[in-house]
């Protein structure tokens, strides 16, 4: 065991977080302010989603940690680190192993059980902020349910690109009350936001927690002749042959050459692992 | 009296109170599972859940109120030593802890307000069975509908009509425990 407490946290401040925490569960996608700490890492690095971990964890947990999916990129090695030198956590990198996941702007391609938690990191929490920055203006417009401003937002990416271009942290309405920002997620993953985990948000250096229990109703905003469509690049993955999940595009060479490949690691490793391939592999083969 | 005031706490509390508040959360993010907590003793007639629910949550920012029979010198010295929680009254307090008679009238407690609806009062609420079985519950949370044992009346249904006010119930019986927020249907 280490030399720090369990989990970092000092104990007074797990007991705040988890207070927030419950009043967020309770009130589904209204954001509840907390006393957020320095932690030891800067401000966009996951410090709101780190904390509410760090509050969240006990130590049977396996611990896993993406960020855009991937296990291996320098923010989720070290978040992993860090909980395995002070929590003595065990830690994954396999989706259906992980009792807790920590996420930053994906949601694993594998559906996730009633028994794991997925805890996101969330820059900017309030989805009216870009359109409104005073927060005495928008705490009024969420207590008086007054979305107007976001609905003309969405309009206006129809009258400028003919379709709504948002294409990630893409806002939703929450049980038909809170309108919530889902963190800077591609639109592709809103639907699987009605999901059997439990979603907790964190947002370190704007101070909120925010949260989902499970079977919540989450839905897009949208409008009739507009409907909601979660996109992706139109190609199956170059490594793994999927065709149902996110991709990230590789600049593979300075003469335009590109290749589509899976953005969730574990899934594209586990496919690969399975037999399938994709079109890169094949080529390499012929 | 004194020393059995020190008493009862956890023995490893950052450990402790992780696995508690794990079960307090899936309480309360699925309404109708009932979840078991240990670790804690306060003194009778306080539930061995109740007592690791407030060592978990309660501390000098969030003042308790102890209604009626919990409201003992044996249990106000228990509170002050563990979780160094100012008591107070209903109309001020973060948590209250009694049973379904002593608690109501609800309307006493803090209900939050629209701007801030999360600065209402949890209520630890004592009864004397919980199960899984009763009256039916809709809401986030709950894939279909879930089931639990709640007092009759129609103040769950009042409390529910609020939101995005309202109260949260935690209610323990002996180890076990259940929740029931301002989001479930009560029907």
């Amino acid at each position: 065991m280490s030399d720090y407490n369990f989990a970092y946290l000092d104990e007074q401040t797990k007991r705040m977080i988890r207070r927030a925490i419950l009043k967020g569960l309770a009130i589904p996608g209204y954001q509840v302010p907390f006393a957020s700490r320095e932690m030891p890492m800067p401000y966009g690095w996951g410090t709101g989603g780190v904390q509410v971990t760090a509050a969240t964890l006990v130590p049977d947990d396996c611990l896993k940690v993406i960020d855009q999916g991937a296990d291996d990129t320098t923010n989720a090695v070290s978040i992993r680190k860090f909980f395995e030198n002070t929590a003595s956590v065990g830690t994954t990198t396999q989706t259906a192993e992980a009792s807790v996941i920590q996420t930053r702007h994906r949601i694993p391609e594998e559906a996730l059980r009633e028994d794991q938690i997925l805890v996101y990191q969330v820059p900017i929490p309030e989805p009216l902020r870009f359109l409104e920055p005073r927060e005495t203006e928008t705490r009024k417009m969420h207590a008086l349910e007054e979305y107007g401003l976001m609905h003309v937002k969405l309009y206006e990416d129809i009258a400028r690109h003919g379709h709504i271009a948002t294409s990630y942290a893409y806002p939703v309405k929450i049980e038909d009350r809170y309108v919530m920002d889902p963190s800077p997620i591609p639109k592709f993953d809103n639907p699987k936001m009605e999901m059997a985990a439990i979603q907790l948000f964190g947002a370190g250096r704007e101070q909120r927690i925010y949260a989902l229990p499970p079977y919540t109703k989450v839905v897009s905003l949208d409008f009739d002749d507009h409907p909601f469509e979660a996109s992706k690049a139109p190609h199956p993955c170059a490594l793994c042959g999927a065709t149902g999940s996110y991709l990230d595009e590789v600049i593979t060479d300075d003469a335009g050459g590109r290749m589509f490949v899976c953005s969730d690691t574990d899934y594209c490793e586990t496919r690969r692992a399975q037999g399938h391939v994709g079109a890169t592999q094949t080529e390499e083969a012929a | 009296m004194q020393s059995a005031a020190l008493k009862g706490g956890f023995e490893t509390p950052a450990v402790q109170s992780a696995v508690a508040f794990r079960e307090i959360m899936t309480a309360m993010a699925r309404p109708g599972h009932v979840s078991h907590v240990t670790g804690g003793e306060a003194p009778a007639p306080v539930s061995a859940a109740a007592a690791a629910v407030i060592l978990t949550l309660c501390d000098a920012d969030t003042g308790l109120y102890l209604a009626g029979a919990y409201d003992t010198e044996a249990m106000r010295a228990w509170v002050r030593f563990h979780t160094s929680a100012p008591l107070c009254g209903p109309e001020a307090c973060s948590f209250a802890l009694g049973t379904w008679d002593d608690l109501r009238p609800l309307g006493r407690f803090p209900l939050g307000s629209a701007a801030y609806p999360d600065r209402s009062a949890t209520l630890i609420v004592e009864v004397a069975h919980l199960q899984p079985q009763g009256r039916t519950l809709t809401g986030p949370g709950i894939q279909d509908r879930a089931e639990l044992s709640l007092p009759a009346g129609p103040e769950f249904a009042d409390n529910h009509a609020l939101f995005p006010r309202g109260l949260d119930f935690i209610f323990t019986c002996g180890a076990q425990l259940a929740a029931l927020p301002r989001s479930t249907r009560v029907l």
